[in-house]
């Protein structure tokens, strides 16, 4: 069985009153921090978070995550990449009488340039298709990557839970949950204690 | 803790993991490994001085990496003069090479996307270094056409950029659909090794004892912290990331063929290009992962992570794809006699007889005959056979592109403008040295950033999916991942 040991920064947070961020509780194992997380969710806790060296499958239905929008916002660019494309091809290639609008600071609008080419038509739609396919691609996957770190909140290069030494851990082999000082259920000892008895090797207090 | 009353059990160690027993999941990863032993040895890598071997191979690569750029500054100041291209062979071996380094970066795409889709958990552990080799490959790439267009200081005329003179791009040529596929393959390529790379990053910046070095990895990390919410939409980002890069990798290289069969020349103008030129990248792109990963993998001490079956695996796919090569280039002379095109026959009767026929047997004999090895198990065990092998298609994919390109154009329509093709020893030496290139980015690859998929490689392990179900718990198909467990027994046999 686990044994629970107070960190040292248990008593240095007495000493030095920062802003409470919250508390972490560490695992050693994706059983005990599956059984930890459905409990602290049974508790009723709303911000916390598990923190995992890795992608633990159930680990969203255990704590109630929901579906991320993600896809739409993959969805949106890509229709944009796609528009995008199309008003390339088409407006520079299939136009030249109607000025476009031109870029904020051009000296001149920016016009089209048809040229003939084997009598084929100004549209050659099927020869644009590939830079239109390439474009969608393109936005489509800039939005996954970026949409990706936004709603992630991605970079945030400081934050309160890096500076616990136990918490580097999580990157390779440890499993942290945390509860942060924002939910109301949240009671420094009451908190600590629940933790301690969900098993942790070690509940620490972060602050901020 | 009194509610857990059986401790999980995990599989026993194994040594070997390239039995056929059909009726047991082979493990992925080999030895006494825990998650603990796995971010050891990958982050070591990076943590420890490299290997003596190491330097060796750096000093060399660098060394090519050099004479590369004095090449290239003697092709600038005196013009492509200096190269053995002429008329009719115009393009020459820039394209050539540009085709060959192509090609090599769809094996990590596909290893990185198409694998990925398909549940083949085992690329987790050669994906990370794949994806590598995807980005050197395209740097390479990029490299020839960009030197080869004569004035290389007006290249950046490709890109729609509007303009005084109120030019713009010919969006129906091919050419102009390789320029965006390439750019849009770069950059899809590099968002998705990197997005890949973020947690292992993380792993670094916090293991890391170096002040630069923590500075370095925590900011490329981006505050990483292995949120589950975090992990939620990585995971589908990823997933997305994957579903968008397998059209994409066909797309590419069938744009790279647009521009042969597009053209009107016999030996280009033929439908079966894209299919043809997809399956030969994959194949030159696993040979080149096998080139990589048989030396890596004992360099760096990874044969637990790597193991004989991943090299075994790599084997069968560089065998598949060679076998649809095989068909491609018998099928290309079936459908020049059966069209009945004096052209389209000529360009084939002087591809296997002509004056190059030496270039297309040894293109038959390593890609289609040399290979053919790899059918008998202990050929896909012996490290010399797998090389042989892999160096046999490596040299052979080259020789394809170089067929393709020289022979077609040397002699097209009017026998009065055929003439013979040349290499100069710039040409030989831009080849060879642009390997220089490739393995300078590829050691320092292998020395400062995670070689191995750390946090994917864990959720492949037994470890990972140990979940013990109390009596009564609700049944959650998320958990049950048995796949991962080879040798679990089925023993809580709650709704399963």
């Amino acid at each position: 069985m686990t044994q629970v040991m107070d960190p040292p920064s248990l008593d240095s947070a007495t000493q030095s009153p920062g802003k409470l961020h919250g508390v972490i509780a560490e695992f050693e194992t994706v059983n005990d921090i599956m059984r930890a997380a459905k409990k602290t969710r049974a508790e009723g806790f709303k911000r916390w978070d598990v923190h995992s060296p890795f992608p633990i499958h159930g680990i969203d239905a255990a704590i109630g995550i929901r579906p991320t929008i993600l896809p739409w916002i993959v969805l949106i660019c890509g229709i944009t990449g796609m528009l995008v494309g199309l008003a390339l091809v088409l407006g520079t290639m299939a136009t030249d009488s109607i000025d476009l609008p031109g870029l904020p600071g051009a000296a001149a609008p920016i016009r089209g340039y048809t040229f003939l080419i084997s009598g084929k038509p100004f549209n050659s739609f099927p020869a644009f298709i590939p830079v239109v396919f390439e474009t969608t691609i393109l936005l489509s996957a800039f939005g996954a990557v970026f949409g990706m770190l936004l709603l992630n909140r991605l970079p945030k290069l400081a934050n309160p839970l890096l500076k616990s030494v136990n918490f580097r851990r999580v990157t390779a082999d440890r499993f942290f949950i945390e509860v942060q000082a924002l939910d109301r259920r949240f009671d420094k000892d009451k908190t600590t204690e629940f933790l301690k008895g969900l098993g942790a090797v070690s509940v620490e207090l972060i602050e901020d | 803790m009194a509610t857990i009353t059986t401790q999980p059990k995990i599989p026993k160690p194994l040594l070997d993991n390239t039995g056929d027993d059909p009726t047991s999941r082979a493990p992925l990863v080999l030895g006494d490994n825990d998650f603990t032993s796995i971010t050891d040895k990958v982050a070591g890598i990076a943590a420890g001085k490299p290997p003596f071997s190491w330097w060796v191979a750096f000093l060399i690569a660098v060394s090519m990496l050099g004479v590369l750029g004095l090449l290239i500054g003697y092709l600038f100041s005196t013009g492509v003069g200096v190269w053995g291209n002429n008329q009719p062979v115009s393009w020459g071996f820039p394209i050539v090479n540009f085709v060959f380094w192509v090609g090599i970066g769809h094996a990590g795409t596909l290893i990185s996307a198409v694998l990925f889709l398909f549940r083949q958990n085992w690329r987790t552990a050669i994906n990370r270094f794949a994806e590598a080799m995807t980005i050197f490959a395209v740097m390479c790439a990029g490299l020839f056409p960009g030197i080869h267009v004569g004035r290389p200081w007006l290249a950046y005329w490709l890109a729609p950029i509007p303009n005084q003179m109120g030019m713009w791009p010919q969006f129906r040529s091919p050419l102009l659909w390789d320029v965006f596929a390439v750019g849009t393959y770069a950059t899809v390529s590099l968002l998705f090794w990197y997005v890949g790379m973020i947690p292992d990053l993380a792993t670094f910046r916090d293991r890391c004892k170096n002040k630069y070095g923590q500075f370095a990895y925590g900011l490329f990390s981006l505050g990483w912290t292995g949120s589950s919410r975090a992990w939620h939409r990585y995971e589908k980002a990823y997933l997305l990331l994957a579903a968008l890069a397998t059209p994409l990798v066909l797309s590419v290289h069938s744009v790279v063929s647009f521009d042969f069969a597009v053209a009107q020349l016999p030996g280009w103008h033929t439908t079966i290009f894209p299919p043809y030129f997809v399956a030969g990248a994959i194949y030159g792109g696993f040979a080149m992962v096998i080139t990589l990963a048989v030396p890596a993998r004992a360099m760096l001490g990874l044969k637990d992570i790597i193991t004989d079956r991943h090299i075994e695996n790599c084997c069968k796919v560089m065998l598949g794809t060679g076998m649809i090569v095989a068909y491609a280039y018998s099928i290309e002379f079936f459908v020049a006699w059966y069209s009945g095109h004096h052209y389209e026959q000529a360009a084939f009767m002087n591809r296997a007889l002509g004056p190059y026929a030496w270039a297309y047997y040894t293109m038959i004999f390593c890609n289609i005959i040399g290979p053919q090895i790899l059918w008998f198990k202990w050929c896909r065990r012996n490290v010399f056979t797998i090389m042989f092998a892999a160096m046999c298609v490596n040299v052979g994919m080259w020789f394809e592109r170089f067929v393709i390109v020289v022979t077609s154009l040397q002699r097209d329509y009017l026998p009065s403008s055929w003439a013979m093709f040349t290499p100069t020893w710039v040409d030989l030496g831009m080849l060879i040295c642009s390997f220089g290139l490739f393995f300078t980015f590829f050691l320092l690859f292998c020395k400062f950033l995670p070689v191995i998929a750390m946090a994917e490689i864990k959720t492949v392990m037994p470890q990972a999916h140990d979940i013990v179900h109390e009596p009564g718990e609700p049944y959650n198909p998320d958990e049950d991942q048995a796949d991962y467990r080879p040798d679990h027994p089925v023993t809580d046999g709650e709704g399963r």
